[in-house]
């Protein structure tokens, strides 16, 4: 086992390097000099020049790679020209936001896909599996931005049960916050339901024809405790999977969802970092989501690797 | 990686399996639609419609009438005409970046698959990079680089999609490489070349095409969601995903603004997915594991 682990760190190196390292290229040989960013109105080619010279653009671009990376290894992400906030200031007073977002979206899913995908595989083949398996199918077919304006349409709009837009922070008012979290997290997770249920299913229809479920029946116990604790068990590993898997679409959609839903979240500070140029909070933003994606990656195969032993012997 | 992570069964490959699947009615009805949206967006410019970045002040938000048989938007222009402008702008994206996506993905993935070593790992390695990005992330910096244009918008598209098509292409290879005819080829002198390109690509051409037909419905969603945001083709073009999120500021005056639109792509994006789907389940190369 910690040789595994041992393995996939060290696999993990080349792979963050690499991502550093991209990240860094995108925002530095794309076209737009910062220094003239920053200058706006007021570059003279003098003032560019020095600025340029201040901040290092003038060397070449492979220094400067290595100087940034050495400062971002020191935990020095940079500051934003525009606040003079620090990266990982700002990072760390959204990052709460968008993981209690993603959170409440997961757990939601959860709750809609796992029941739906056991009383489908309970009655395989009847209408009412036939009618859900296909309306998951559909669903597939909703972006997050247009359930986002359905919800919003249906539940701010018409009956007023719910605010459109707004947040206030958990510690001040833990009811509101929750009022302003739901429409934002039943959009992400009416995304996330199908996929669990579209693979919860056809694993559930396997189990079900095992032999320990026949002799849990034999010994009487409930269908109910049967289906959500015998049933269920040997499927913790393709749960585990799916929600792995949903973690990038759910940190993409969770941009989209944070900016219509005015929650002051990671993909709201991208979002506004990209239409006020500020590139140093941009580039700060996509390294510290793709590090926390890749590690959220490694943990989710290390979760993996513990469930299921012939992982980890590589007989997978 | 946990991400796309294709499980391929190499020992499968057991006789042909008589599989016949009827084509629903749902399968037609989807065809149907592509047909007419296609069909619709190449004859924009000859069907009569309304100039759909003409505005009219006076006519914001009418309802549908004789001249405009969708209503006016919020700037008083033609909603029909912009929905079918903007048909346009998503299929041309939506079936341009795939198609960069299957030509270098499909490359690199049967060339990893068949070739093996060295080469594979550095092709899955790089992918994996190319993967530890959330897309809609990558996208949204690369754009906010490059600007705004269809190009670049359909450039970075179809980088991203690069990784899933290279990860399809090898497993079909890894399986057919093993393959008698392929052996056969080997055993009778053919160089790597004439293998690759007239034994494996016309096997591997199928599962790559039906996973297009779902990158369509993803770039679709995806380009729809920049645009939405403000960051994908620049304003006064209309595409569904901006008109989307134009239609948003006026929900409790004229929904119908944001949801013709939202209906057009929700049908489009899953008449691909259902076209896609099938095509994937008819021609997937592990025979038995459906």
């Amino acid at each position: 086992m910690l040789g595994f682990i041992a393995r996939r760190l060290l696999y993990l190196v080349p792979v963050l390097i690499a991502v550093s390292l991209l990240t860094f290229l995108i925002a530095s040989l794309l076209p737009g000099d910062l220094a003239y960013v920053i200058l706006g109105d007021q570059a003279t080619p003098d003032k560019v020049a020095a600025l340029r010279h201040d901040m290092g653009l003038d060397q070449p671009i492979w220094l400067r790679y290595i100087g940034w990376l050495g400062h971002v290894l020191e935990g020095d992400f940079g500051r934003s020209f525009r606040t003079g906030q620090t990266v990982l200031q700002a990072v760390s007073e959204r990052l709460p936001v968008s993981l209690e977002l993603m959170f409440l979206a997961e757990i939601m899913g959860l709750a809609i896909g796992v029941p739906l995908a056991i009383a489908c595989a309970v009655r395989a083949g009847s209408a009412f599996d036939r009618l859900m398996t296909g309306s998951a199918f559909a669903m597939l077919s909703v972006p997050a931005f247009l359930s986002a304006i359905l919800l919003i349409y249906l539940f701010a709009v018409e009956l007023h049960w719910l605010p459109a837009t707004g947040y206030v922070p958990f510690d001040e008012d833990a009811i509101a916050n929750l009022r302003f979290f739901v429409l934002p997290a039943l959009t992400l997770a009416l995304a996330e339901w199908p996929g669990i249920m579209r693979v919860l299913r056809s694993d559930m229809i396997a189990t079900l024809q095992e032999d320990y479920i026949a002799l849990a029946k034999a010994k009487g116990l409930t269908s109910s405790r049967i289906l959500f604790v015998h049933a269920l068990k040997p499927s913790s590993l393709t749960l585990i999977t799916i929600t792995g898997i949903n973690i990038g679409r759910l940190i993409g959609g969770a941009v989209i969802v944070e900016t219509i839903f005015a929650l002051p979240g990671i993909g709201r500070l991208l979002v506004s970092a990209i239409s006020t140029r500020d590139l140093i909070i941009l580039q700060g933003v996509v390294l510290v989501v793709a590090g926390g994606f890749v590690l959220m990656n490694f943990i989710v195969d290390m979760l993996y690797a513990v469930l299921d032993p012939r992982i980890r012997h590589g007989h997978a | 990686m946990a991400t796309l992570e294709l499980t391929i069964n190499e020992d499968v490959l057991a006789g042909p399996v008589a599989r016949k699947r009827q084509l629903g009615p749902l399968f037609w009805a989807a065809i149907v639609w592509m047909i007419l949206v296609f069909a619709v967006a190449a004859l924009a410019n000859v069907l009569p419609l309304p100039n759909p970045t003409d505005m009219d002040m006076l006519e914001r938000r009418a309802p549908a009438s004789a001249l405009h048989w969708l209503g006016t938007d919020g700037l008083g222009r033609d909603e029909l005409a912009r929905l079918i402008f903007g048909a346009r702008i998503s299929l041309v994206v939506g079936l341009c970046a795939p198609v960069i996506g299957i030509t270098i993905g499909g490359a690199l993935g049967m060339l990893a698959g068949y070739f093996r070593g060295r080469f594979e790992h550095f092709v899955v390695g790089s992918m994996d990079v190319l993967l530890a990005f959330p897309p809609l992330i990558l996208a949204l910096a690369v754009t906010a680089y490059l600007g705004q244009s269809i190009l670049n918008l359909t450039c970075i598209l179809g980088v991203l999609g690069i990784p899933a098509f290279m990860r399809v292409a090898r497993a079909a290879t890894l399986t057919l490489a093993r393959r008698e005819f392929v052996i056969a080829a080997q055993a009778l002198g053919a160089t790597h070349a004439r293998i690759l390109l007239r034994e494996l690509l016309p096997n591997v051409f199928l599962p790559l095409l039906a996973f297009f037909l779902l990158g369509v419905a993803v770039t679709i969603v995806v380009e729809g969601a920049l645009s939405f945001l403000g960051l994908g083709v620049p304003p006064p073009i209309s595409s569904w995903g901006s008109m989307i999120g134009e239609g948003r500021e006026s929900l409790e005056i004229a929904p119908r603004l944001a949801f013709l639109p939202a209906i057009t792509m929700f049908l489009t994006v899953l008449s691909f997915n259902l076209v896609g789907d099938t095509l994937r389940a008819l021609t997937d190369p592990r025979q038995g594991a459906l």
